[in-house]
């Protein structure tokens, strides 16, 4: 048996009187793409925003490799090795796709304080290297100068993709990374994450796009108002009739 | 594919890791630009006695404050420029400064350079203690607490402080000041003594050199600090704070140290103020003077590394040579026009000169926001790519590839 790399645990969470997650137990193993899908409004971005810290539970935790997350700042959890792409690119707009990819490797090497107000950035080199490397990874290297808020949108979150992988994250959060993308655009997505598959980085995904889901998950969660009402392998998943109903009859 | 080298403003970062995959142009590198810019920068400040001849400005106390303000703008813009945090306060690390100074000069000695370190000292230290606090909140609240700080330092300078700042009289030299060192060496002065950098006085022209200086070494260290991982970092926390934390910056400290900073330039500035007049009143830690700063670093260009001083030289140049025109300075300047024609242009020019300089620099700052919301530096740059021209413009849009939709 693999290790847990992730685990939540008896996580509850109300807002007001709308309970958006009850009782939610997620184990996630080592190295392996565990997709979380479900209808809108099911409560799949609130799970995620309390495992990197953008919201406290109510009741329950999460731990990552042994290391208790509820309560930790973003920055901490980050430098735990827990990288997160957003559903809304969260890049430095007024930076150039270089620039923006060598913040976060900084992140990486320098720890989440470093007082280098009088290195020359020239001397960077190897960082810089690195950053063209994921940038060409992800298909943005000829434009590396540009400023990335003239980015399309499909080529903002394959940068904020390319942020994430130069800090080699150990669990890698993805909220919709194709949405918004065309259809060629998530196809070269896809086969980019399963490329980080098989340098072993463990994901968790969020997706609407069942051929998206289908393509990468080894373990499937389904959400729905607030609950896990199965969870499987793609197989088994794809053959539950709750999810099913989740998806066809839930919308009363 | 011709390398696309794109300028972003300030940081630009080369790598020649990976080959270009046509024959390029061998370019500027980015530090040999930069080498240029601070030699311009040097020659430029050095010659100010020269080249502001024909513009009425190059005398000693003027040119003082240009480079002394210029050291004021520079270290606001590390804050203001990099972070896109606006500090409402800075003029009260400024005064700070000053005190510390003159306080140094009436202990110590009248050398200026212990005033200068205990000036930087204080006003950083104090810098720490207001940053921590207004550093909590973000945007209008961080300006706002700033603002309030700053008034609430004035307001003790006036009052309760009067022993150490000696209130609305404002601090001064007096002939019976212990000067402990100065004494120790038998150091004797007859009436006030003069401010001196190792027997050289540091009033008139010796005196803006010493500012010259000051303010080019601060020019270069904001330079570096432009340049540096710490100072991408900071222009990242201003393009996106939230990216910042959700990927591994603590961001508070970034902050906490561009703030300390800016208010360490602030307090060299106060104390050249003292060092070129020593004597330290109130009235510089005011609102306007902190507001003064804010409209010097915009009308130069916010963010850019020649905006501020820019910016600072033109308003301290309107302040002194614009409110000192009267009417008729104004009609021997329009005597080449007909009587009537004449009258009629000294009374639409007068309401803008002499008391109304600050109705000149009201409009000239409406027309730099509306119409160059990146200050002087921004108009430069378009002038500049107008005479480049064709030639640029063609290769720009063969290289430019648009990203596939």
């Amino acid at each position: 048996m693999s290790d847990i790399v992730l685990h939540v645990a008896d996580v509850q969470k109300s807002f007001g009187g709308l309970k958006a997650l009850t009782d939610i137990e997620l184990e996630v193993e080592e190295g392996k793409t565990h997709a979380i899908i479900g209808p809108n409004g099911a409560g799949k971005s609130t799970l995620l925003n309390v495992c990197v810290g953008r919201l406290a539970p109510d009741h329950g935790s999460v731990t990552f490799k042994g290391h208790v997350l509820t309560g930790k700042h973003p920055y901490e959890i980050n430098q735990l090795g827990v990288a997160r792409v957003f559903q809304t690119p969260e890049i430095f707009p007024d930076l150039t796709l270089l620039q923006n990819v060598m913040v976060p490797a900084f992140a990486k090497r320098d720890g989440a304080f470093r007082m280098d107000a009088l290195r020359s950035l020239e001397r960077e080199t190897e960082l810089c290297g690195e950053a063209d490397h994921i940038l060409e990874d992800v298909g943005l290297y000829r434009f590396r100068h540009k400023q990335a808020s003239s980015l399309s949108r499909g080529d903002k979150r394959r940068l904020e993709l390319a942020m994430c992988l130069i800090q080699h994250p150990k669990l890698l959060l993805l909220d919709e990374p194709t949405a918004g993308m065309s259809r060629h655009d998530t196809n070269s997505t896809i086969e980019l994450l399963k490329t980080i598959k098989e340098r072993g980085m463990t994901k968790v995904i969020i997706e609407h796009d069942m051929h998206v889901v289908f393509s990468l998950a080894d373990r499937i969660s389904v959400l729905a108002q607030g609950k896990i009402i199965a969870e499987g392998s793609p197989e088994e998943v794809r053959g539950n009739p709750k999810v099913q109903e989740a998806y066809l009859g839930g919308a009363h | 594919m011709r390398k696309i080298a794109i300028s972003d403003g300030d940081i630009q970062v080369s790598t020649r890791q990976l080959p270009p995959e046509g024959p390029e142009p061998k370019p500027i590198t980015p530090a040999a630009k930069d080498w240029m810019l601070f030699l311009g920068f040097a020659a430029t400040v050095l010659t100010m006695p020269i080249w502001l001849q024909p513009l009425g400005a190059a005398y000693p106390d003027l040119l003082q404050k240009f480079a002394i303000f210029g050291i004021f703008a520079i270290g606001f813009n590390i804050l203001f420029g990099l972070t896109g945090y606006l500090s409402f306060g800075h003029a009260a690390f400024l005064g700070v400064g000053s005190y510390a100074a003159v306080w140094s000069f009436k202990l110590f000695t009248m050398n200026v350079l212990p005033a200068m370190l205990l000036g930087v000292l204080v006003a950083g230290l104090f810098a720490l203690l207001i940053g921590f606090i207004s550093l909590r909140r973000a945007g209008i609240y961080f300006s706002i607490l700033t603002l309030a700080f700053a008034q609430m330092s004035y307001n003790l300078a006036y009052s309760v402080l009067t022993p150490i700042t000696n209130g609305e009289t404002g601090l001064q030299l007096r002939g019976n000041d212990p000067r402990y060192i100065d004494r120790a060496f038998g150091v004797e002065s007859v009436g006030l003594p003069q401010t001196n950098l190792f027997g050289i006085d540091m009033s008139g022209y010796p005196g803006f050199y010493f500012c010259a200086a000051v303010l080019i070494v601060m020019f270069l260290i904001a330079m570096r600090i432009f340049r540096s991982p710490y100072g991408l970092k900071l222009r990242a926390i201003k393009s996106n704070q939230n990216r910042m934390a959700y990927t591994g910056f603590n961001t508070r400290p970034y902050l906490l140290g561009a703030f300390v900073i800016s208010g360490m330039y602030a307090g060299i500035a106060g104390a050249l103020l003292a060092v070129t007049d020593p004597l330290a009143g109130a009235e510089r830690m005011q609102w306007t003077a902190s507001g003064e700063v804010v409209l010097m670093t915009i009308l130069g260009g916010a963010g850019t590394l020649i905006g501020p001083f820019l910016g600072a030289t033109i308003i301290k140049y309107f302040e002194n040579i614009f409110s000192a025109l009267n009417e008729a300075e104004l009609a021997s300047a329009f005597s080449f026009l007909p009587p009537p024609l004449q009258e009629f242009a000294v009374t639409i020019v007068n309401p803008f000169v002499g008391e109304g300089w600050h109705l000149t620099l009201g409009v000239i700052f409406m027309v730099i926001v509306i119409f160059l919301p990146g200050g002087l530096v921004e108009g430069f740059r378009r002038i500049g790519r107008l005479f480049r021209g064709r030639s640029g413009k063609r290769t720009a849009s063969q290289a430019e590839v648009q990203p596939a939709e």
